[in-house]
């Protein structure tokens, strides 16, 4: 990375210049749409290489690819009419995303607050006190490594109807579903993060005499909070996951999972985009919240240190 | 297993040095493992008792046995801990060979499976085998199309500055949002237009195997020193050369650990994928069919299918990780 942004950008590539105007040309022989939304992509394209060049590049141009994006889905969908019901222009999922603010926010608080975060703190505080009892014992954590890896691989999702028939349709049944997807990844990472020390490190703590608790307290956790860190990652993701696909199976009238499956059973496509980018938008506050906290407590970690 | 010496005590016994080395360090690894499973196992028989307690007793008092809360009114708001305290010898007695029990035991999963597999036609309805096909073959279709698109961008992504600089965002950001929940609308979607069948999975499918790819290969195609290349510029080597010699090699350590997440999503994806359109066949339809019409040992045994499928591809993965990495002598 930092020796690509010492070269010099190269100033204007006039072939692939020509390239796109031949290109342009083309297109405005099958339709004159096509070519309106070739030569915006294009332009957007070359402001973006000029963007690139300039040290406020590392922000500006994913920015700027993104709003791309979105330009050009907006404009395919107005000029070659596409229906509603198969893919809504971006500026309808925000208008739906206005009109139903009251709903999604139910849906919200019912999917993310209650369901997801519920099951992710129970989940996680349950992965992370397994771990510190299993890592007392060599035995168990030459048993539990393994098979926690096996578990993480399998479709735990499955698992959605039967807690559902267990826990009834409430968020009592998604935090659980989120609870069981949660608990392996961040008990194997707590694992494998409380082994991460040296033998050096561990004959020193043994010179000092430190107890089980000090040893634990002083070495051990802050050796494994990156790991824990990278686990509690990875559950952000899947407890939203889990929360709205377990919705799928049964479910009051609210929640996201419920809002996506009956909207699209009714093709009202606006609003289940607008719960979609609810969810995404959830998923990435919560994971750079979690990021930011790691930031904040792992600052002496290579990783960390690294990114300045 | 290889830092274990060929002069260790008990090498060369009975058969041929490298087996019984690679039996000891089995036994070393296996034991610790089976005895975790054994635990996990009694777990789930311990558990059984008293989530079927309710039921135990209600199958007790249709066959006449007396009872110390003696109607089922009485029982309904009772735990199911409390019922097993309150008549443990019926609660034990019954609670593993029920028809349509809460908790199946293991045994009754097993039986199931086995007879769902080996005893079935593959051709029925009722075959496992079939329905485990009927949703393999999107996973793979959508699995080898979205790897191959993800080392596709990966290869973009490491030559373009301008790719690096305005997708790599978006691709690492697209690994925070759940995915999964636009399953349902592409289904939907695709179905209104015609299309059927397998393709819609597949596609599912590949989004879900296509970030993780595209991110595991960023990192490997970075991966070799800043002097291996800075060797192949004094060769004059071509970017694809460098590709091809250089950076494709050393990016197949990251290539197939994210072969092996996305292989997982995949087999997520296709069944997931067969949800929201209540499919009748497919690992995913046999799912929602069990919880449809409550037969729980039907869920748990489709469930135990897609594991065994899933630790199949991994495993399958892992031998072809296995076998090349040798083969390049780098493992």
């Amino acid at each position: 990375m930092t020796v690509a942004a010492h070269r010099p950008a190269r100033l204007v590539p006039w072939g692939l210049a020509l390239g796109g105007f031949v290109l342009i040309g083309v297109a405005f022989l099958v339709g004159w749409q096509l070519a309106l939304v070739l030569a915006v992509w294009l332009a957007l394209w070359a402001v973006n290489v000029g963007v690139a060049g300039t040290t406020a590049g590392t922000w500006a141009a994913p920015v700027l690819f993104g709003l791309t994006l979105l330009i050009l889905w907006e404009l395919t969908v107005r000029l070659f009419n596409v229906p509603g019901v198969i893919l809504p222009a971006p500026t309808q999922i925000a208008v739906a995303l206005a009109e139903n603010t009251n709903t999604l926010r139910a849906d919200f608080v019912q999917t993310v607050l209650k369901g997801a975060l519920g099951g992710w703190l129970i989940g996680s505080t349950a992965g992370i006190a397994t771990a510190l009892l299993v890592a007392r014992s060599d035995f168990l954590r030459r048993g539990l490594l393994p098979v926690g890896n096996f578990v993480a691989a399998l479709p735990i999702v499955g698992t959605a109807p039967i807690l559902v028939m267990w826990f009834g349709f409430g968020w009592e049944s998604k935090a659980a579903v989120v609870v069981v997807m949660v608990f392996f990844p961040v008990l194997v990472n707590t694992v494998a993060g409380l082994a991460d020390t040296t033998s050096m490190q561990r004959d020193l703590m043994r010179t000092y005499g430190a107890s089980a608790g000090q040893d634990l307290r002083y070495l051990r956790a802050s050796s494994a909070l990156p790991f824990v860190f990278n686990g509690l990652k990875i559950a952000t993701t899947l407890a939203l996951i889990g929360a709205i696909v377990a919705e799928f199976f049964g479910s009051p009238t609210f929640g996201l999972g419920f809002r996506i499956s009956t909207e699209v059973g009714r093709l009202n496509l606006p609003v289940v985009w607008a719960a979609i980018v609810v969810a995404a938008v959830t998923g990435s506050l919560w994971y750079g919240a979690i990021a930011m906290l790691e930031k904040r407590l792992t600052f002496w970690h290579p990783s960390q240190r690294g990114r300045r | 297993m290889t830092d274990t010496q060929i002069s260790a005590p008990g090498a060369g016994i009975g058969r041929s040095g490298r087996v019984a080395l690679a039996m000891r360090g089995m036994h070393h690894r296996l034991g610790p493992v089976l005895a975790v499973v054994a635990a996990l196992i009694a777990l789930w028989y311990l558990a059984a008792i008293p989530m079927n307690a309710q039921n135990s007793l209600m199958l007790a008092e249709r066959e006449g046995v007396a009872l110390t809360p003696a109607t089922a009114s009485e029982r309904r708001n009772m735990s199911g801990l409390a019922l097993t305290l309150a008549e443990p010898s019926q609660a034990v007695a019954r609670a593993f060979a029920q028809d349509r029990p809460r908790l199946p035991s293991p045994h009754q999963v097993l039986a199931e499976l086995w007879d769902s597999t080996v005893n079935q036609n593959v051709t029925s309805k009722r075959s496992l085998v079939r329905h485990a096909g009927i949703t393999l073959a999107p996973t793979l279709l959508g699995f080898v199309i979205g790897s191959l698109a993800g080392i596709a961008l990966a290869v973009g992504i490491v030559h373009s500055r301008l790719m690096d600089l305005s997708v790599m965002p978006w691709a690492i950001a697209s690994q925070t949002i759940p995915i999964l929940a636009i399953a349902p609308m592409i289904i939907v979607v695709l179905n209104s237009i015609g299309v059927q069948g397998v393709l819609p999975k597949a596609i599912i499918s590949a989004y879900l195997s296509f970030f993780p790819v595209t991110v595991g290969m960023v990192k490997g195609l970075r991966a070799p020193s800043p002097s291996d290349l800075d060797l192949m510029r004094t060769w004059n080597a071509s970017a694809t050369r460098t590709l091809l010699s250089l950076r494709l090699p050393a990016s197949l350590p990251y290539l197939f650990a994210s072969l092996k997440i996305a292989v997982a999503a995949a087999l997520v994806g296709a069944i997931v994928g067969e949800f929201p359109t209540g499919a009748v066949s497919g690992l995913g339809a046999r799912l929602l069919a069990g919880s449809y019409y409550g037969q729980t040992v039907q869920i748990w045994s489709a469930l135990f299918g897609a594991a065994i499928v899933a630790a199949a591809l991994v495993a399958a993965i892992g031998l072809a990780q296995r076998v090349t990495l040798k083969r390049m002598g780098l493992s």
